[in-house]
């Protein structure tokens, strides 16, 4: 019911990933974004774990031949439907045979987007969300989209059936409601993130605690599905030490021999041989996914209670937009 | 025993301070003793060489009872305690002796030579001590199926390539400093290739899927290219 016109970079099939199999290699991987794929779930009806499709830096033109609830977030994309611009962060009806075009990232690097019922791709290990490396998983064997394709979506709930039918009825096809992920739960300030001390933190030397913390560090363009290598001062051990491989998690900053830090991302290998200077707290791991070559960012030390507080918060808030949400339809 | 956390959303477990036999039989109990009945909140459980890692979800964490400015002294606790008595379905089985048939050397094991080479040995005495000595399956991991194997004879550790390979044959058997393992996709690799196997160590479509898990024992078995024609033709 979807037709891939063009692919974009590279937009896969993703929801919240394969746990459970860490144990035999197999990453977690799932969207980029765990939070913001939810939110965008969320505006449409869909279980947290729906499949949605996940784009990067240029993303794709979609056909629909039925008609169709979607939301989008992430980056500032160059969204339109049918030539008129697609607002971010809501419910928007799309009708049959008009075309979604997400052109190129104006700010930020990534977006996901869910259609109402979610995508109807085979579950394999328990996912939906395309792991390339194994070629699995996803729409095909783990391959991200090609011009061509056909996808197809699950039946949309009842909830947004509901929406669906009475945008239909209005001129505005959006919703006047908005749902932006970066607004729940504290934020840090642009240009920051949060961050707590990592298992290894004492075998780095004074100068790379302080400067950890006290620097600008720069995205490079080594940065992937796996992790984001960053640039700046270099962060020295006490005493050259080798570590025994041990498991990694999202969000784990870990430090290899040239000194320059490697934030790790969902796709990141289940284990990792590099001592761990610091964890970024997860609600702010997504940051990484939107970060240019280029940009620069900083770490704000918080101790690991606050890092709980912040889940815990943003939680709340997106349970108080779920009934929220709820209600409009009730 | 150390328990530290590992960010805001895992506790890594610390049994021991260098790789041999005695941790992994630790690391093992502790892994099941955790994943045979998974505690609130815990989404998985991983072994590592001298490690367990318990990743949580804190959300769910604190819906189980965990007082929200401890969540992880909440949580060791119970990881504490589920170590003084774990479930009886954590019992260990026998551990599994896997074969696994290997052609050594020439096209499937360009590096033979080179291992020979630095152990100042024939390439067939490699391929004699290679295949009779007894390998435990530490962890699976870097890419799905990967076993790390100990109990690679001292006498064939052969430094990593300086140049890592950019595409390395799925099945292939390889030595990377006092590391052996095989490889169950193309992918880069900076270890030695001395042999390859037909078997299939990644298998998505059956639980587990992988031919090796943590715990096993593995021998090789040197075949002939014949062989693994053969094997290889069967597989399909």
């Amino acid at each position: 019911m979807i037709r891939v016109l063009k692919p974009g970079l590279l937009t896969t099939v993703q929801d919240l990933g394969r746990p459970g199999y860490q144990q035999y290699g197999v990453v977690v991987g799932g969207a980029l974004d765990a939070f913001a794929a939810r939110v965008a779930n969320l505006i449409v009806g869909n279980d947290d774990n729906a499949a949605l499709l996940e784009m990067a830096q240029t993303g794709p033109d979609l056909q629909f031949e039925r008609a169709a609830l979607v939301a989008w977030n992430g980056g500032d994309f160059e969204a339109t439907i049918g030539g008129r611009p697609l607002l971010r962060d809501r419910a928007v009806r799309v009708e049959p045979g008009e075309t979604l075009s997400f052109g190129v990232a104006r700010r930020g690097l990534r977006a996901w987007l869910a259609v109402a019922g979610g995508l109807d791709v085979p579950l394999v290990m328990g996912s939906r969300s395309t792991y390339r490396r194994a070629g699995l998983g996803g729409h095909n064997n783990g391959r991200p989209l090609a011009a061509g394709d056909r996808l197809q979506a699950f039946a949309p709930g009842e909830w947004a059936t509901t929406v669906l039918a009475s945008l239909g009825q209005r001129e505005a096809r959006a919703t006047v409601w908005t749902v932006r992920p970066e607004t729940l739960g504290p934020q840090a300030p642009a240009g920051t993130v949060r961050a707590v001390i990592g298992p290894e933190w004492d075998w780095f030397n004074n100068d790379a605690q302080k400067a950890l913390f006290a620097s600008e560090w720069e995205a490079t363009r080594e940065a992937d599905r796996m992790g984001v290598r960053l640039h700046g001062p270099e962060l020295a051990l006490h005493k050259p030490r080798e570590m025994i491989s041990s498991a990694v998690n999202t969000g784990i900053v870990q430090v290899p021999p040239s000194g320059q830090p490697i934030v790790l991302l969902p796709s990141r290998q289940s284990v990792g041989g590099y001592p761990r200077i610091a964890a970024v707290a997860s609600v702010d791991v997504g940051r990484f996914t939107q970060l240019r070559p280029g940009e620069k960012v900083r770490f704000e030390r918080m101790p690991l209670a606050v890092a709980f507080k912040l889940q815990l918060q943003r939680e709340r808030d997106l349970g108080r937009v779920r009934m929220g949400l709820a209600r409009l339809t009730g | 025993m150390q328990i530290t956390p590992l960010g805001d959303s895992a506790l890594t477990l610390t049994l021991g301070d260098s790789i041999n036999e005695s941790t992994h039989r630790q690391v093992q109990a502790a892994w099941r003793s955790l994943s045979a009945e998974p505690l609130p909140g815990v989404s998985e459980v991983t072994p590592a060489y001298t490690t367990v890692t318990v990743f949580f979800d804190t959300a769910r964490v604190v819906a189980a009872g965990a007082p929200e400015d401890e969540v992880v002294e909440w949580l060791t606790a119970r990881v504490r305690e589920r170590l003084k008595n774990p479930p009886k379905s954590a019992k260990a089985g026998k551990p599994r002796t896997v074969e696994i048939p290997v052609c050594y050397g020439g096209e499937y094991g360009p590096d033979l030579g080179r291992v020979a080479a630095q152990a100042r040995l024939f390439p067939e005495e490699v391929v004699k001590r290679h295949s009779a000595a007894k390998y435990l399956v530490h962890l699976i991991g870097f890419a799905p199926g990967f076993p790390y194997l100990g109990g690679l004879p001292k006498e064939l550790i052969t430094p990593r390539h300086a140049k890592p390979r950019m595409a390395v044959p799925p099945g292939t058997v390889a030595i990377g400093g006092e590391q052996t393992g095989i490889y169950p996709q193309v992918t880069p690799g900076g270890w030695n290739l001395i042999g390859c196997t037909s078997l299939k160590l990644f298998r998505p479509d059956l639980n587990p899927p992988v031919l090796l898990q943590a715990g096993d024992e593995v021998r090789f078995k040197a075949i002939t290219p014949e062989e693994f024609k053969r094997l290889e033709e069967e597989a399909r």
